[in-house]
């Protein structure tokens, strides 16, 4: 995979348009191609004012919640009485997921002129933009963009930091990443307050996703009417959205397609299909978190988060996961289970304890030595796991393993029944 | 004006409870106990623990009850079958990787984790994997050890070390199941209130050193008591085993130490198990009953005239001190105590709570019934005094050409010329009251019995009354303290049953400092 890489005739190419063009990155590159005009254009209206044309647009986050992100900055005090913050949510860590890290490593000044539009929406003065930090060179990128950006004196007054993660998965939860940024560790907060109440150094903060803000220069563009039009199936779900494809497909990488757009085509057309010989055995849409979907699903589903609530999953972060019928099923879910096991922050007891005994009798049936009966336990246990902690750390542990007992229990059965030659887990 | 309350009901108990107050606690007030570990009502709410899981009506999904606020028309449901459910989930959670070595350990009979399991735990466990997370024993403190093995993360000592102490030595180390509670590895848990944790914690995993494998919690005896260790009048509970203090903790009190005491204070108490008692009245050093010394020490107040001193130890009940300066009423009277200091050592987190320099329980009860400070100047009085009446005030040295009358619990070198020495119990023996520095008259219980012929000193006291005044002799210390606020300025108004268990502040007016 990588760029150059010709978008398909049936993508969509607006955050990506870029991609694989190093003369996008730099602050005159970016200008030429109109960059940070939409910016000049934002500092003229008031923030309610670009807060109701993205409303209006149907714009969602893209981070996995699918929250409207108008309403998110609508939630913020109007009448300012604290510094406001705008936190960037960069830290993608979703296994499957890797679009953000291709927004920044080519089109580090859309995030930018993205970040200050929604900072003057906001009313905030310093923003945040939380860097995952394996992502080395995504960051050096970012950071060459802000020099150039300061230096050009775009920012109007604004403040940007660039604030590096130190490898927990969990830092990309909102909350847990205000505890990160603050110094603290980075632990999942309860909510009430909100963050827009009380949310980074105690201050109204808004958390966004780095493609939500890349968008968002788009939308006041080309106007609200625009973005919503661009809505294949529902009309909640406007706009394109980025999808990583990784897995068994002969083509992996990212696509950007207009929101509704069959999952089949972005398999069998986009991504060139199966490898030859292979047949599609199941896929997972949005990131590690979401129920798996088996063929017929994953066939019959159209990517928006309306299509995929519909087929009991969820649109997510846009990770999608490919499985060819060469995939071991029950593998692939210990694997999820384990690094969830790995991440959990051991706040919730549920979490701590139940993401690691999930895994344990994962690995147990793997070795040929599970019992029927484990197959209930697994279920109970994540029932336990679900809506029950402060993140959905759990949530999303339980989420394979119930999608994937339900929909291919046969292969734990023959683990378990001795049909299947017993792996050894490392 | 009242704050408007709000009304909801937890287990279709109507409660009514002031805006902003936790369904936790309003849920109390319903007679209706919440299982929690990690909610402690004196420090910050976490919710981590997942314990108290609660059905509230219109929510979608279970609530915990430590951080859901009360709402006008709320319906809580504890016993619903789906947070029952999720309740036993938590348990059965927590038990994985808890060794069961409750036979070993300290904390059972006393356990939340056992309680709750008890209560509504999995009747057996699902966990079959057999091996368990282990971490070896660590020395936190000079006082605590933490076991790492029972530890169920519910981070109350780490929120004590970090929002009340100000000291944040300890942390949650690492993530998932592998989490520990981690101590920096240059610092001790040496704080003066780091004992606290051990109480905090819900299960064994933090112990207190001075306590390991004493007692069985089911063989301890609770008394309310005060702690003697400094003016701040912490109150506390005195645990016996047989009749011997085996541990001092913390008893809640809002108004003075919230939930806590200070290491000092804990460890305040060898002294009231302390062997080389004085066990009956002594005339002239030889031992007798209390009818011969009692009208001895009479005879002697009746025939004496001139000045009389009395050196009072600053941990003498307030009811003996009243009847000691009423005894010596008849005489150009002195009364003077002696405290020692110490270093103050304040907990940051709790407004107006400290280990207080004066290391005396009731200097202040003194000072109000008009003992001196001046120390040094009532020695002086005494050389030229008829009578020096000394309770239990070991250090003095003490000359006189009058006459010594002692009261004490054990008997120094400097009682040895007393013509009576009359035996009294300490505090762990007697019922009686402290006034803190703040005012606050606050009541102690006894825990024990004395040893031998020992009394009470408001005992010995109100009977010398009886003998030479002929008074009426008081039954208890709750006479005692009825006819001392029924002739006392500074106490008007207080009653010994009004008292209660937290005690009652002296008038404001009184209460002013001379």
């Amino acid at each position: 995979m990588g760029y150059p890489h010709k978008p398909h005739a049936k993508e969509t190419a607006l955050l990506s348009k870029h991609f694989g063009d190093p003369d996008a990155r730099t602050y005159k590159g970016w200008a030429k191609r109109g960059g940070y005009e939409t910016w000049k254009q934002a500092q003229t209206m008031a923030p309610a004012a670009i807060t109701d044309v993205v409303k209006e647009s149907g714009l969602r986050g893209r981070g996995g919640a699918g929250f409207p992100t108008g309403l998110k900055w609508s939630f913020m005090p109007k009448e300012k009485k604290k510094p406001h913050y705008l936190c960037v949510n960069a830290d993608e860590s979703e296994p499957g997921t890797f679009k953000d890290r291709e927004i920044m490593r080519w089109t580090p000044h859309a995030l930018l002129e993205g970040t200050l539009i929604a900072m003057r929406a906001i009313q905030a003065e310093v923003g945040y933009i939380y860097i995952r930090g394996e992502f080395t060179e995504p960051y050096a990128i970012m950071e060459q963009a802000l020099a150039e950006a300061t230096k050009a004196g775009v920012l109007g007054g604004h403040k940007i930091h660039l604030h590096r993660g130190a490898g927990a998965y969990i830092c990309g939860e909102e909350t847990a990443m205000m505890n990160s940024i603050e110094g603290k560790r980075g632990n999942p907060r309860i909510k009430p307050p909100f963050p827009a109440a009380f949310g980074v150094f105690g201050m109204p903060t808004t958390i966004n996703n780095v493609e939500t803000l890349a968008a968002v220069p788009h939308i006041l563009r080309q106007g609200a009417a625009w973005y919503k039009a661009m809505s294949l199936s529902n009309p909640k779900s406007t706009g394109t959205k980025l999808f990583s494809v990784c897995g068994h497909v002969r083509l992996p990488g990212n696509y950007e397609v207009t929101m509704g757009f069959p999952l089949k085509d972005l398999l069998h057309e986009l991504c060139g299909g199966m490898r030859p010989g292979r047949t599609l055995k199941a896929c997972i849409p949005g990131g590690s978190s979401v129920p798996i979907l088996n063929r017929e699903e994953s066939e019959g589903c159209l990517l928006d988060y309306e299509g995929c609530v519909e087929k009991g999953t969820m649109l997510g972060s846009g990770g999608v996961i490919v499985f060819d019928d060469s995939a071991d099923m029950v593998y692939q879910i210990m694997r999820l289970a384990r690094f969830y096991a790995h991440e959990s922050c051991a706040q919730c007891t549920q979490c701590r304890e139940g993401t690691a005994w999930t895994t344990k009798i994962l690995e147990r049936i793997l070795a040929g030595q599970g019992k029927m009966a484990d197959l209930d336990l697994l279920l109970d246990l994540s029932d336990n796991m679900t809506g029950k902690t402060i993140c959905v750390l759990s949530d999303s542990c339980a989420a394979p393993v119930v999608s994937g007992i339900k929909k291919f229990r046969t292969e734990f059965e023959d683990y378990i029944a001795g049909r299947k030659q017993p792996v050894m887990v490392a | 004006m009242p704050d408007e309350l709000i009304n909801l009901t937890i287990d279709d108990v109507p409660v009514s409870v002031p805006q902003g107050t936790l369904v936790i606690e309003a849920a109390k007030q319903a007679g209706v106990l919440v299982p929690h570990y990690c909610y402690h009502p004196g420090l910050a709410v976490a919710g981590v623990c997942r314990m108290c899981l609660v059905e509230v009506e219109k929510a979608p999904k279970l609530q915990i009850a430590c951080a859901t606020t009360v709402a006008e028309g709320m319906v809580v449901r504890t016993q619903s079958e789906q947070a029952k459910q999720a309740r036993m989930g938590v348990l059965e959670l927590l038990l994985i990787n808890h060794p069961l070595d409750c036979p070993i350990c300290d904390q059972a009979g006393e356990c939340e984790l056992q309680d709750f399991v008890f209560q509504e735990g999995r009747p057996g466990t699902r966990y079959a994997e057999y091996s368990k997370r282990f971490n070896p024993v660590e020395d936190f403190g000079p006082d605590v050890l933490y076991v790492p093995n029972r530890c169920i993360l519910c981070t109350r000592c780490v929120r004590f070390m970090e929002d009340l102490a100000g000291e944040p030595v300890i942390n949650v180390s690492e993530r998932g199941d592998r989490a520990y509670i981690g101590i920096h590895p240059n610092a001790r848990l040496d704080h003066p209130w780091a004992g606290n944790v051990v109480d905090l914690c819900p299960v064994g995993s933090l112990l207190s050193k001075d306590f390991l494998h004493k007692a069985r919690a089911w063989e301890l005896d609770k008394t309310a008591s005060i702690c003697t260790g400094c003016s701040q009048g912490c109150n506390v509970t005195l645990d016996t085993r047989e009749n011997v203090v085996v541990r001092v903790r913390p008893r809640p009190n809002l108004q003075v130490n919230r939930y806590f005491i200070c290491d000092h204070g804990r460890l305040n108490y060898r002294w009231m198990n302390r062997g080389d008692r004085i066990e009956a009245p002594l005339v002239r050093r030889h031992a007798t009953d209390w009818d011969e010394a009692l009208s001895r020490a009479a005879t002697v107040l009746r025939g004496a005239g001139g000045k009389a001193v009395a050196l009072v130890s600053p941990r003498t009940s307030t009811e003996a001190l009243f009847l000691a300066r009423r005894l010596l009423a008849r005489f150009e009277w002195t009364g003077a105590f002696q405290v020692v200091m110490g270093d103050e050592a304040p907990l940051p987190g709790v407004p107006d709570l400290a280990l207080r320099a004066e290391r005396a329980p009731n200097a202040r009860g003194a000072e109000l019934l008009g003992y001196s400070r001046d120390y040094a100047a009532a020695l002086e009085t005494s050389r030229t005094a008829a009578v020096v009446l000394v309770i239990d005030e070991p250090d003095a040295a003490i000359e006189t050409a009058g006459t010594l009358l002692y009261l004490g619990t054990v008997l120094p070198e400097s009682a040895h010329g007393a013509e009576v020495v009359l035996p009294i119990a300490n505090v762990a023996e007697e019922d009686g009251t402290y006034v803190n520095r703040d005012g606050r008259v606050q009541r102690y219980f006894q825990a024990k019995p004395a040893p031998g012929m020992a009394r009470p000193a408001w005992w010995v006291l109100s009977e010398l009354l009886a003998q030479v005044d002929g008074a009426e002799h008081c039954a208890s210390a709750a006479e005692a303290f009825d006819a001392l606020a029924g002739s006392t300025d500074a106490f008007q108004g207080l009653s010994y049953a009004g008292l209660g268990a937290a005690g009652q502040g002296i008038t404001a007016k009184a209460g002013a400092r001379a």
